[in-house]
C-alpha cells in the first residue's frame, strides 16, 4: 500500500463514518407548539430539503394547527405524508398549507414526504 | 319577517370544553341581528339563525374570534375543487418546465456524446487539440449542469443543511464528483501526467445521467397525475349551481356555494342535482351510479332522499336541502378517499423502514467502493475505475421505486374502488380484505332485501285473479302498515287497476278493513275473519300451512263476508345475491350466513343461494359472538352487515363491510363500505384488494430487486469474475425505468372491473 492509497482510504473511512454519523445520530432540530388565544396549537414549519424544525412537541387531546410553507420547488417534498393520522397533502410551492390534526394518543408519529426521505416527527406528550 | 331569517353553520376550531361552547353562544347571541345561536362542542358547530339585515356571515365570524375562539374554512366542495384546480395549475407548469430542461439536457448531451467519441478514433485524435476539445465539451456540459440539473444541487444542498438525504442528494453527488474530475482533468492535464495519468473527462457521463434522469422524472410526474384521475373526477362532478326556488315562486339559479340548508331546489330532467336534500314534489328516475356504482338509474319520488352530483334522467323534481358542503355525500367520499390515501399499508413498513436509511447508506457504500478500487486496481487505472463505480452505485440506487411501490397502487385502487362503490377506509382495510378467507354475511338487509315483499298470491277457489287484486290493492293504499306497502308494490307491478275505498279502517293489530265497488273487503290474519266470523274452506286452510311452513307471513283476505284468498309476504331474496354468493365461494372463499330468524327459515334462506353452514336465531348482541366464534376456528373472517345494528361485529372482524344503502357514509366500525346494497360488492371489493395487493408485492419485489442487484453490480462485484462493470449512463437509463415501470404497474389496476357473475 502506498501512501496515497492509505490517505485515500483513512479520508474514505472518515468521510463514511462522518455521513452516518451526520444523517443518523446528530442532534435534531426540536421545537415546542405555541398555542394560541384559542387553545390551538399552532406550529410554522419551513419545507426546503427537509423541515425545520422537524421534531415538533405537542400536547395530548388538544387540536394542533400544523402551518408548512414550502420553500422549494423541487418535487421530492411536493407531498406529505402523516401515515397515523390518514393525511395526505400537496405542498404547492411557496405557499402555506395548513394541517389540523388533533392527537388522542401520546407517542412519535412521523411525518415524511412521498416517498418517505424527508422525515420529521410529531411528539405527543 | 320570518321567512327573512337565514341559517349559518360555522365550524368552531379551538373549543377545549363545553364551558367555551357556551362562551361562543353568549357571544354570537349578543350580536345584533342573530335570534338564535346553538352551539355544539361534540361537534364544533355553531348554528345560527339571523337577520340578514342586520347580520352578515363575516359579523357572525367576528364575533366567534371576539370570543377568542376561531372559525374553521372548512373547504366546501367547490373550494376542494378550486385548490385541486390549483394545484393541477402548478403541477402542469413545473411539468413544462422540467419538459424544457429535459430537452436541454438531451439537446446537449447529444452533441456531448459524439464529441466524446472522438478519442476513440486515432486519425480524429491526431488532428484534434485535445485541450481545446475537453475545453468545448466543458462549455456544452455547462448549461446541462446549471439549468437542466440545478435542482439537483440545490436540492441536495437544502437537504443536506437538514440532515436529510433525499434521491437527489445521490444524483447531485454521482454527477458532481463525475463533473469536478472532468474539470480539473481539463484545467490541469499536467497534474494528471505527471503522475502517469491520462487526464479523462467525463462531461458525456455527467451529460446523459442528468438527461436520463430528467427523463425518468417527466415520465414519472406523468404517469403520477394519472394516479389520482379518479378522485379529480369524483371531485369534478360537484354542480356549480343550483335552481333555487325564492319565497315568491321565482326561480333563480345561483353557486352552489350560496345554497342554504332548508333551501327549496328545482332539478330538471338532464340536471345534476345540486346537493344532498329530500324530494318534496315530483318523481324521477335518478342515475347515482358516480357515488353507488349501481349503473340502473333509481326510482325517486316525494320523500326519498337525493344526492348531489347524480344525474336526473327523466322526470322534474323539486326538493329540500338537507346538506351542503363538507356535509354532503360527495364530499364525505371524497374525504373518504383521501383519507385512504394518505393511510399507509402495513405492508409498506419494510419499504419505509429501508427509505429512511437509504440514501446516507448508499453514499457510503459508495464511498467504500472508491476506496476499494482505488487501493485494488493497477495504480495506472485506480483514480478513474474508483470514481466511475462511485457515481455508478450512487446513480443506480434510487430508492424512488421503493417509495412509489404502494402509495401509488393505494392511490389508483382506492379511486377505482370509490367509482365502483365501494368505499376503503384505510390501506389497512385494502390489505386485510386480501387475506380474509370466510365471509360472514347478516341475513337480513344484506342476502336479503330486508323488507317485505309479497311472494304468493292464492285466490280461493272461483276467485278472479285479476279482480281480487284491485280490490285488495285499494284497501292497502289507505294503510301504512308495511306489510301493506309490500302488497301496493305487488300490485303496481301486476299493474293491477286502481279503485276507490271507502269507510278504511285499521284494526289494530290484526289488519284492515274498507268499502270497495260496494263490496267490504277485509285483509289481515286469521284472528280477524275469526273474529268476523268467516269460516276458512279446507282447501284454503291447507294453502296457508303450506305458506306458513315456509315461514312466510300469511295474509288472508274477505270479500262480502267470504274468505276469497291468501297472500304469502316474505323478505325475498335480492336478485343479485345468489350469483354474488356463488362468485365468492369460486374465489375460495368460505360463505356463512348468520340471522335472527327461526333456524327453519334460516335454513330455507340458506339452501336457496347455497349456503351450507349458517347460524339461526342470533340475537342482536350475540353477532359479535359468531364472528368471535369463527375466528378462534383461525379464520379471518369479512363480516357483512347493513351496518345500523352489526356495528359491533363489523368491529369485531378482521375486516367489516357496511352496506351503506347511500344512507350514512361514515360508518365508523366498517373498514370498507359498498355503496350499493348489494352482496356484488363484497366481491368488487376483495377482488379490487387482491388485485391492489398483488400489484403492490410485484412493485416492491421489483424495487427491491432492482436495489439488491443493481447496488452490488454498479460497486463492481462481478469484476473479478466476469469482468463486467456498469457503465454510470447505463446505471441512469436503469434507474429511470426502475420508477416509471412501477409507476406503470400501478396504473394497470386502472383497468380494474369488478367480476361479474
Amino acid at each position: 500500500m502506498d501512501t496515497v492509497e492509505i490517505i485515500v482510504t483513512l479520508v474514505g473511512v472518515a468521510l463514511a463514518g462522518f455521513v452516518l454519523w451526520y444523517f443518523f445520530f446528530s442532534a435534531r432540530q426540536t421545537a415546542s407548539a405555541v398555542s394560541s388565544v384559542s387553545g390551538v396549537q399552532e406550529v410554522d414549519i419551513t419545507v426546503k430539503g427537509g423541515y425545520s424544525p422537524d421534531v415538533i412537541e405537542v400536547e395530548r387531546g388538544k387540536p394542533v394547527q400544523l402551518s408548512f410553507y414550502r420553500d422549494e420547488e423541487n418535487s421530492c417534498s411536493e407531498e406529505l405524508l402523516m401515515p397515523d393520522f390518514h393525511i395526505r397533502r400537496d405542498l404547492p410551492a411557496f405557499k402555506t398549507t395548513l394541517v389540523e390534526l388533533l392527537p388522542q394518543q401520546a407517542g412519535t408519529f412521523p411525518f415524511t414526504c412521498g416517498m418517505g426521505l424527508l422525515r420529521g416527527s410529531l411528539v405527543v406528550k | 319577517m320570518e321567512t327573512d331569517l337565514k341559517t349559518e353553520t360555522l365550524d368552531i376550531e379551538g373549543m377545549t370544553c363545553a364551558s367555551c361552547a357556551s362562551f361562543v353562544e353568549k357571544s354570537l347571541a349578543r350580536t345584533p341581528g342573530v335570534q338564535r345561536a346553538m352551539v355544539n362542542f361534540a361537534t364544533e358547530k355553531a348554528t345560527i339563525d339571523y337577520l340578514p339585515a342586520q347580520a352578515t356571515p363575516a359579523t357572525l365570524r367576528q364575533a366567534v374570534v371576539q370570543a377568542g375562539y376561531g372559525v374553521l374554512e372548512r373547504a366546501p366542495d367547490t373550494s376542494a375543487a378550486d385548490r385541486q384546480a390549483e394545484i393541477d395549475q402548478q403541477k402542469a407548469h413545473a411539468y413544462q418546465q422540467l419538459r424544457r430542461r429535459f430537452w436541454v439536457a438531451a439537446g446537449l448531451a447529444l452533441i456531448i456524446m459524439p464529441l466524446s467519441m472522438l478519442m476513440l478514433w486515432p486519425a480524429a485524435m491526431q488532428r484534434i487539440n485535445m485541450q481545446w476539445l475537453n475545453y468545448g465539451l466543458l462549455l456544452l456540459t455547462l448549461p446541462v449542469l446549471l439549468y437542466s440539473g440545478r435542482e439537483f444541487y440545490t436540492s441536495a444542498w437544502n437537504g443536506f443543511r437538514h440532515r436529510a438525504a433525499n434521491m437527489d442528494t445521490l444524483i447531485a453527488v454521482g454527477t458532481g464528483a463525475a463533473f469536478l474530475y472532468s474539470l480539473a482533468a481539463t484545467v490541469v492535464p499536467e497534474f494528471f501526467r505527471s503522475r502517469g495519468l491520462t487526464p479523462e473527462v467525463y462531461y458525456d457521463t455527467t451529460a446523459t445521467i442528468i438527461a436520463l434522469i430528467l427523463l425518468g422524472k417527466v415520465l414519472e410526474l406523468r404517469a403520477k397525475t394519472q394516479t389520482s384521475a379518479a378522485m379529480k373526477a369524483l371531485i369534478g362532478l360537484q354542480a356549480k349551481t343550483a335552481r333555487v326556488v325564492r319565497p315568491g315562486g321565482q326561480e333563480l339559479d345561483v353557486p352552489i356555494e350560496q345554497v342554504q340548508l332548508g333551501d327549496l331546489v328545482v332539478v330538471r330532467p338532464g340536471e345534476k342535482v345540486a346537493t344532498d336534500g329530500l324530494i318534496e314534489e315530483g318523481h324521477s328516475a335518478v342515475d347515482e351510479a358516480m357515488l353507488t356504482g349501481e349503473s340502473l338509474p333509481v326510482e325517486k319520488k316525494a320523500g326519498d332522499p337525493v344526492f348531489g352530483a347524480t344525474l336526473n334522467k327523466t322526470g322534474s323534481f323539486r326538493f329540500r336541502v338537507t346538506k351542503v358542503g363538507a356535509d354532503t355525500m360527495l364530499a364525505q367520499i371524497v374525504k373518504l378517499v383521501e383519507d385512504a390515501q394518505g393511510s399507509r399499508a402495513p405492508i409498506q413498513r419494510l419499504a419505509d423502514k429501508v427509505s429512511a436509511i437509504f440514501v446516507p447508506t448508499v453514499v457510503v457504500i459508495a464511498i467504500l467502493t472508491f476506496v476499494l478500487w482505488f487501493d485494488l486496481a493497477p495504480i495506472e487505472t485506480r483514480l478513474p475505475l474508483a470514481l466511475v463505480n462511485f457515481v455508478a452505485v450512487l446513480i443506480i440506487a434510487c430508492p424512488c421505486a421503493l417509495g412509489l411501490a404502494t402509495p401509488t397502487a393505494i392511490m389508483v385502487s382506492t379511486g377505482k374502488g370509490a367509482e365502483h362503490g365501494v368505499l376503503i377506509r384505510n390501506a389497512e382495510a385494502l390489505e386485510k380484505a386480501y387475506q380474509v378467507n370466510t365471509v360472514l354475511l347478516d341475513k337480513t338487509g344484506t342476502i336479503t332485501r330486508g323488507e317485505p315483499a309479497v311472494t304468493d298470491f292464492v285466490p280461493a277457489a272461483g276467485q278472479d285473479a285479476a279482480r281480487l287484486l284491485q280490490l285488495v290493492a285499494a284497501v292497502e293504499r289507505q294503510s301504512e302498515h308495511p306489510l301493506a306497502a309490500a302488497v301496493v308494490r305487488y300490485a303496481e307491478a301486476q299493474q293491477a287497476a286502481s279503485a276507490p275505498a271507502t269507510g278504511f279502517r285499521a284494526i289494530e293489530g290484526q289488519g284492515a278493513e274498507a268499502t270497495v265497488n260496494g263490496q267490504a273487503v277485509l285483509i289481515g290474519n286469521s284472528r280477524l275473519l275469526d273474529e268476523a266470523g268467516i269460516v276458512l274452506p279446507v282447501a284454503v286452510r291447507q294453502q296457508a300451512d303450506a305458506l306458513l311452513t315456509q315461514a312466510k307471513t300469511v295474509l288472508y283476505v274477505a270479500v262480502a263476508g267470504q274468505a276469497a284468498g291468501l297472500i304469502g309476504v316474505a323478505d325475498t331474496v335480492r336478485d343479485t345475491s345468489v350469483a354474488a354468493i356463488r362468485r365468492l365461494q369460486s374465489m375460495g372463499l368460505e360463505v356463512v350466513m348468520m340471522t335472527g330468524d327461526n333456524p327453519q327459515t334460516a335454513a330455507q334462506v340458506a339452501r336457496q343461494v347455497g349456503i351450507t353452514r349458517y347460524f339461526a336465531e342470533v340475537l342482536p348482541g350475540g353477532k359479535a359472538g359468531k364472528v368471535k366464534e369463527l375466528q378462534a376456528e383461525g379464520r379471518i373472517v369479512a363480516m357483512v352487515g347493513d351496518g345500523i345494528n352489526d356495528a359491533p361485529a363489523l368491529a369485531q372482524a378482521d375486516i367489516g363491510l357496511a352496506m351503506g344503502g347511500g344512507t350514512d357514509v361514515a360508518m365508523e366500525a366498517a373498514g370498507i363500505t359498498l355503496m350499493r346494497s348489494d352482496l356484488q360488492g363484497v366481491v368488487t371489493a376483495i377482488e379490487l384488494s387482491r388485485q391492489t395487493i398483488r400489484t403492490i408485492k410485484q412493485n416492491l419485489f421489483f424495487a427491491f430487486l432492482y436495489n439488491s442487484l443493481g447496488i452490488p453490480i454498479a460497486a463492481g462485484l462481478l469484476y473479478p469474475v466476469f469482468g463486467w462493470l456498469l457503465s454510470p449512463m447505463l446505471a441512469a437509463g436503469a434507474m429511470a425505468l426502475s420508477s416509471v415501470s412501477v409507476l406503470t404497474n400501478s396504473l394497470r389496476l386502472r383497468g380494474f372491473t369488478p367480476l361479474k357473475p
